[in-house]
C-alpha cells in the first residue's frame, strides 16, 4: 500500500487575499513545518482566521503560491479545521464523530473503537448518546476537536479554540491540544490570549492588517519582539 | 332527512364498518401514501440539490416550483389525461382510470410542494453546515445525504404536508381517474358524488373520516417535531 503524500511542509509564498475589493492578507510568507504548535497571535481583523482558513484551503490566494509537501495541490485530506464556532450536527455526540470517522480511512470494523477512544480523548465518553446541540459550549469545543482528530490529521488547525469558555473549559481544551501535539500532529491556531499563546506556542506568528510582522521561536517573540507593534502588544497597549 | 338524521346515519356507517365505505377509504389512503412516497424519491433530492448546486437559471427554476406547490388539481388531472390517454404519449401504458393513474397523477401535483419545501430546508441548513462539511471534505452526494439526514423531521413535516395535499383534492384523481365505483372512487370524489346523488350520511360519514385523517397527520408532524427536538436538539 502506497503510503499518504505528506501535508507538510505548508508553503506559503508571498500571498495576498483580496475580496469584494477589501485586502484581507497582503503579501504573507510563511512556512508551517513538522514540530512545536505554531500560534497566531494579534488584534482583531488582523487577518488569524483567514490565514487558517488560506493554510487549510478553504480560501484561495488571489496572488502567491501555496505548496503543500512540496506540491502544488490543494488536494489531501489529511487537514482538519476547528471552527472558533463549531457546527454541531444534528446528531448525538456519537455520531457526530462516526461521521467525521467515516471520511478517514478507518476500516468499518474499527470505527466503534475509534469512536470510543476519540470520546475518552475529549473527555466526552459518558456523553455519546446525547444530541450534540445540546452540548455545553465547552463540550462542544471538545467534541470538534474529537471530530477532527477522527479524520487522523497531519495538521490541524484552530481557531480561537477557547474563545469565550471558562478556565475549566478552557484547560480542558489546551490539555488535548497539548496531548494531540505531543503525538505529532502539527497544530496550528490562532488566539489573542497572551496567556494561552505563552502555554501551547512553540512558534509564534504575529500579524497585523493581514500581514505577517514576525514569525519567531515563542522564546524569543515573548522575551525580546523585534518590531515595536509586537512589544506594545505584549504590553497590552491597543494595537490597530 | 334532515341534517341531525344525516349525521348520526354516518357515524352509523363508520362505525358499522360499512364495507362500501371503508373500501373508499382503503383505496385512498393507498393511493395517497403512494403518491407522497413517489414524490418524495423524486422531490426529496431534486429539492436538496437545487439547495446545494448553483447553475444558470437556478433562480428561476426555484420560483417556478415555489408557484408549482399551487398547482390546480384540475390542471394536472387535465395534463396526466392528456398524456395517458390512448392517443396521448404515455396511452400506450393503458393506466388510464386505474389507481395506478390516479397515484401517478397525484404524485406530480405533490412533487413540486416536497421539492419546494425541501429545498427551503436544506438551504437553511447548508448555511449552517457549509464550512464544517467543507473543512471535512464532504462530497457532493455525502453532503446531500447528510442533510436530508439531518433534517429529516422537518422534513418529514414536508412529507406529511405532501399528503395532506392529496389526501384532500378531488379534480385530479376524479379526472384520471374516473370515480368509478369499486375501483378508482375515492373519499374526495365519493364525497362529491354522493354529495350531488342526494346520499349525504355516506358523503358526511366520508368527510367526518377525511378530517379525521387530516388532523391525524397534523397531530403526527407535531409529534415529529417534537420527538426531533428532543433526540437531535
Amino acid at each position: 500500500m502506497r503510503a499518504p503524500s505528506s501535508e507538510l511542509p505548508i508553503t506559503i509564498e508571498d500571498v495576498s487575499v483580496r475580496t469584494a475589493g477589501v485586502t484581507i492578507l497582503e503579501s504573507v510568507s510563511l512556512v508551517l513545518a513538522p514540530g512545536a504548535p505554531t500560534v497566531l497571535i494579534g488584534p482583531n481583523g488582523a487577518g488569524k482566521s483567514s490565514l487558517l482558513r488560506l493554510a487549510m484551503g478553504l480560501l484561495s490566494p488571489t496572488a502567491g503560491l501555496i505548496m503543500r509537501g512540496g506540491h502544488r495541490t490543494s488536494g489531501g485530506d489529511r487537514r482538519a479545521f476547528v471552527f472558533q464556532r463549531p457546527v454541531m450536527l444534528r446528531r448525538s455526540v456519537a455520531a457526530n464523530v462516526a461521521f467525521a470517522l467515516r471520511r478517514g480511512a478507518t476500516a468499518r470494523r474499527d470505527r466503534a473503537d475509534r469512536i470510543a477512544a476519540l470520546l475518552d480523548q475529549a473527555g466526552l465518553a459518558a456523553l455519546g448518546a446525547r444530541p450534540a446541540q445540546r452540548l455545553s459550549g465547552g463540550e462542544q469545543r471538545r467534541l470538534a476537536l474529537a471530530r477532527a482528530l477522527a479524520r487522523d490529521p497531519e495538521i490541524l488547525f484552530l481557531d480561537e479554540p477557547t474563545a469565550n469558555l471558562d478556565p475549566a473549559a478552557t484547560k480542558a481544551v489546551e490539555d488535548i491540544i497539548v496531548q494531540v501535539a505531543a503525538a505529532g500532529v502539527k497544530i496550528v491556531f490562532a488566539t489573542h490570549d497572551l496567556g494561552e499563546a505563552r502555554r501551547i506556542a512553540g512558534e509564534v506568528v504575529f500579524m497585523v492588517r493581514g500581514r505577517v510582522r514576525e514569525s519567531a521561536s515563542a522564546r524569543s517573540f515573548f522575551n525580546g519582539p523585534a518590531t515595536q507593534e509586537a512589544q506594545a502588544f505584549l504590553n497590552g497597549d491597543l494595537v490597530i | 332527512m334532515n341534517a341531525t338524521q344525516d349525521g348520526v346515519s354516518a357515524f352509523d356507517l363508520i362505525l358499522g364498518c360499512d364495507p362500501a365505505l371503508y373500501s373508499v377509504i382503503g383505496l385512498s389512503l393507498t393511493v395517497s401514501v403512494s403518491a407522497t412516497l413517489l414524490a418524495a424519491a423524486s422531490g426529496l433530492p431534486l429539492g436538496a440539490l437545487l439547495a446545494l448546486v448553483r447553475f444558470p437559471g437556478r433562480g428561476m427554476t426555484v420560483i417556478v416550483l415555489n408557484a408549482f406547490m399551487g398547482l390546480p388539481p384540475v390542471v394536472v388531472g387535465l395534463a396526466m389525461y392528456l398524456l395517458l390517454s390512448r392517443s396521448g404519449p404515455l396511452g400506450f401504458l393503458g393506466l388510464l382510470f386505474t389507481p395506478q393513474a390516479m397515484i401517478l397523477a397525484q404524485a406530480v401535483l405533490v412533487m413540486p410542494i416536497i421539492a419546494a419545501l425541501t429545498r427551503q430546508t436544506v438551504e437553511d441548513l447548508w448555511v449552517e453546515y457549509r464550512d464544517e462539511m467543507t473543512a471535512m471534505q464532504v462530497g457532493p452526494v455525502g453532503r446531500v445525504a447528510a442533510l436530508l439526514w439531518d433534517a429529516r423531521f422537518s422534513l418529514m413535516t414536508t412529507l406529511l404536508a405532501g399528503f395532506g395535499r392529496a389526501a384532500a383534492e378531488v379534480g385530479t384523481v376524479m379526472i384520471v381517474g374516473g370515480n368509478i365505483d369499486g375501483f378508482t372512487r375515492t373519499m374526495t370524489t365519493a364525497i362529491a358524488l354522493e354529495t350531488s346523488k342526494g346520499d349525504l350520511p355516506l358523503a358526511i360519514g366520508l368527510g367526518i373520516v377525511l378530517i379525521a385523517l387530516i388532523v391525524a397527520v397534523n397531530a403526527a408532524a407535531a409529534v415529529v417535531r417534537r420527538f426531533g427536538e428532543l433526540h437531535t436538539g
